[in-house]
């Protein structure tokens, strides 16, 4: 029991740079914009953060760095998509790659060193709360402010007018310029927050859970995908995303402590095990908006139709209708 | 404004944009405590400092030249083949899978073992391309995210197969398979690692991607999907879904040769990085021209220079090589802003122009 509570706050730990990811990009998305940048983003931020930690001996400096390279990253995606009007996809897919190369070709000075690492900090009370204490409430303080950025974001989207309003620009940007949005402010307040916020996955990483920079054996590489295909899965939800970063974490948890007594699959298989999930994932929530199964559905008798069109419309998920257009005032 | 002079004002945005991204790299090169003057001479001098060398340019041309033409197929459709750099590990892989056959035989045909090979890695590639393309058209599955998960998947397969069932005898290591034998490397030029047949296979597959994307009904059709799946489909009479796998199946064949080329002309074994990375370096390639065919080929071959280039960086500078990667991906990143800055100032003054008139 003792060990499978440890193996689940390991979870809940883990999964805290993936649930600050998918927040910092639903919140993003929310406003209409892409930013397709998190992968290369997070191995940067990651790095920055460990190599100002490093030098200065703060850790708060080494998290302020991740917030900060999240929002220049973010700044780099907002300026030519929402100004110029290029393509979200192409500028994001760019600055992926080139933060990636980035952080590899900086950070080589700080391969391996040792540096400041976040101590838990064991909430007095809530810990004592049987099976949830031990599980969610003896961690650090990022994995607390992740619990508050979950809720603060769902109470925000829904709860007030600020958030009534941020839906209605990624849904309907020019219904909302016409009721008087600051369409474009918005859309660049929204993805520079967004983007501090994914930031914050880096130090999360490099000066607490995965404590330390590895270069390329980091294992850092994928997270923001991951985090990317969360967003998807979570329906551009605060909460349903945290939930799928969750569940996601825990998949992977299980992938490592069924590997003893699943001899027969190499362990090389188990380690991938995360990106078809995702695919799967993926493919779940997507295939009720696909022709062929409208065709199917439409020629099932009604009984099985109704029962699997519940099933689908659980699952399945529809983006903010101007998710990646630029909107013109004109 | 004549067309000379319009010719002029384009190449000095070009040389403006090729500018500040040199700018920005001096900057990182500094920043990694390393002189910026330096660092470049020694990519050239790497690059150009012996026949033998410019020869390894093509060597890196020729896989980048074959992808980055076969992504012109899945681009000029609109999509975003991201698992294109799976699909040249699946076509090294099957590649391997049959000179692997060949190398226990007796007396191994050389001709016959070569062409299979890289007849199966075209097929490699095309089936792990058209995974990504039935996720899209049958699941919803966007291809940016079923692309990335399936170039995990491939790396993972190498890696399975080079420390299982493929490994050398005894143990398995990061180096790879047990080489093949020489008869059955391709026949390179003199001293050179070039081979002119890889190097033919390149060119004539770049000329058919011109042709076939703008002197065929297929181009017309892929551009007309890229532009409007919906109103190419009610217009046209196009099936979005089949063209979209088409372009897929095109793109993987074409990466899926660049494979075999890395197994039969670089390596002569597998790898687990067989791909160089050349599938990310494909898709910068063709977001720098713009999708345009003919330019794809001196922009990879620029690329594949900077590439050659920066392999002494490391020793001589003790910075890492993956600098080349900082400087390709700031090009494209300065090419787009600026290509975008001038679009917006057109717009504008074509704005003010009409108001004027009116």
């Amino acid at each position: 029991m003792e060990t499978l509570l440890a193996g689940l706050a390991g979870v809940v730990a883990l999964s805290t740079p993936v649930v600050l990811a998918t927040l910092g990009e639903t919140l993003t998305e929310r406003a209409g914009v892409i930013n397709l940048s998190l992968n290369g983003m997070i191995l940067l931020s990651a790095m920055a953060s460990f190599a100002v930690a490093v030098h200065t001996n703060s850790l708060l400096l080494g998290f302020l760095t991740g917030a900060l390279v999240g929002l220049l990253v973010a700044l780099l995606v907002a300026v030519p998509s929402l100004h110029l009007g290029l393509s979200q996809v192409a500028v994001g897919f760019v600055l992926t790659l080139l933060t990636r190369d980035l952080s590899y070709f900086l950070g080589s000075p700080y391969m391996g060193k040792q540096g400041p690492r976040l101590s838990p900090w064991p909430l007095p009370g809530l810990q004592n709360i049987p099976i949830l204490g031990p599980v969610f409430f003896r961690q650090d303080v990022m994995v607390y402010l992740s619990y508050l950025l979950i809720v603060g974001m769902w109470f925000w989207l829904y709860r007030t007018r600020a958030g009534l309003v941020l839906r209605s620009i990624g849904e309907r940007p020019e219904a909302a310029y016409v009721r008087g949005a600051y369409v474009r402010r918005l859309q660049y307040i929204y993805t520079l927050v967004g983007g501090a916020i994914a930031g914050l996955a880096g130090p999360t990483y490099s000066l607490s859970v995965k404590a330390g920079w590895k270069g390329t054996i980091s294992g850092l590489d994928g997270v923001g995908w991951i985090a990317l295909a969360l967003t998807i899965f979570g329906g551009w939800r605060p909460l349903r995303g945290a939930v799928g970063a969750y569940l996601f974490g825990l998949l992977q948890w299980l992938s490592l402590v069924l590997q003893p007594y699943l001899t027969d699959i190499p362990s090389q298989v188990l380690q991938v095990a995360p990106f078809p999930i995702m695919i799967l994932l993926l493919l779940f929530v997507n295939i009720g908006n696909t022709e062929w199964m409208q065709r199917t559905l439409a020629g099932l008798p009604p009984d099985a139709r109704r029962w699997v069109l519940r099933v689908l419309k659980a699952l399945q998920v529809q983006p903010p209708a101007a998710l990646g257009r630029s909107f013109e005032r004109e | 404004m004549g067309a000379r002079q319009r010719a002029w004002e384009n190449l000095l945005w070009q040389a403006a944009a090729v500018g500040l991204a040199l700018l920005v790299t001096a900057g990182v090169v500094a920043l990694a405590g390393a002189s910026p003057l330096q660092a470049f001479g020694l990519i050239l001098k790497g690059a150009f400092g012996s026949g033998r060398k410019i020869a390894d340019i093509f060597v890196i041309w020729v896989p980048l030249l074959l992808t980055a033409a076969g992504l012109l197929y899945t681009f000029h459709a609109g999509l975003w083949n991201i698992g294109v750099e799976g699909q040249i590990v699946l076509g090294a892989v099957f590649a391997t899978w049959v000179l692997r056959m060949f190398q226990n035989q007796p007396d191994p045909s050389p001709a016959l073992a070569l062409t299979l090979a890289f007849i199966a890695a075209a097929l490699g590639g095309m089936l792990w391309a058209l995974l990504s393309g039935v996720l899209k058209v049958y699941g919803g599955v966007h291809e940016i995210f079923s692309g990335l998960g399936l170039d995990f998947v491939a790396t993972t397969l190498v890696l399975y197969l080079v420390f299982g069932p493929w490994k050398r005898p005894g143990v398995g290591s990061m180096s790879g398979t047990v080489p093949f034998p020489r008869e059955l490397w391709l026949p390179t030029l003199g001293r050179t690692r070039l081979s002119l047949w890889a190097l033919a296979l390149a060119l004539v597959l770049w000329g058919v991607a011109m042709v076939l994307l703008y002197r065929s009904r297929l181009g017309l059709q892929l551009r007309a999907v890229g532009r409007n799946p919906k109103a190419a489909f009610l217009m046209a009479g196009i099936h979005p879904a089949r063209v979209t796998l088409l372009a897929f199946a095109l793109s993987g064949l074409y990466a899926g040769l660049a494979g075999a080329v890395q197994v039969t002309q670089v390596y002569h074994r597998l790898i687990p990085a067989i791909s160089s990375g050349y599938g990310w370096l494909g898709l910068l390639v063709n977001m720098l021209v713009n999708f345009n065919p003919f330019w794809v080929g001196p922009v990879a071959w620029f690329f594949a220079m900077l590439n050659l280039g920066s392999i002494q960086l490391p020793i001589v500078l003790k910075v890492d090589s993956n600098l080349a990667g900082v400087l390709q991906g700031t090009l494209v990143y300065t090419f787009l802003v600026v290509a975008g800055w001038r679009r917006l100032r057109q717009r504008r003054q074509a704005a003010a122009g009409a108001s004027e008139g009116a």
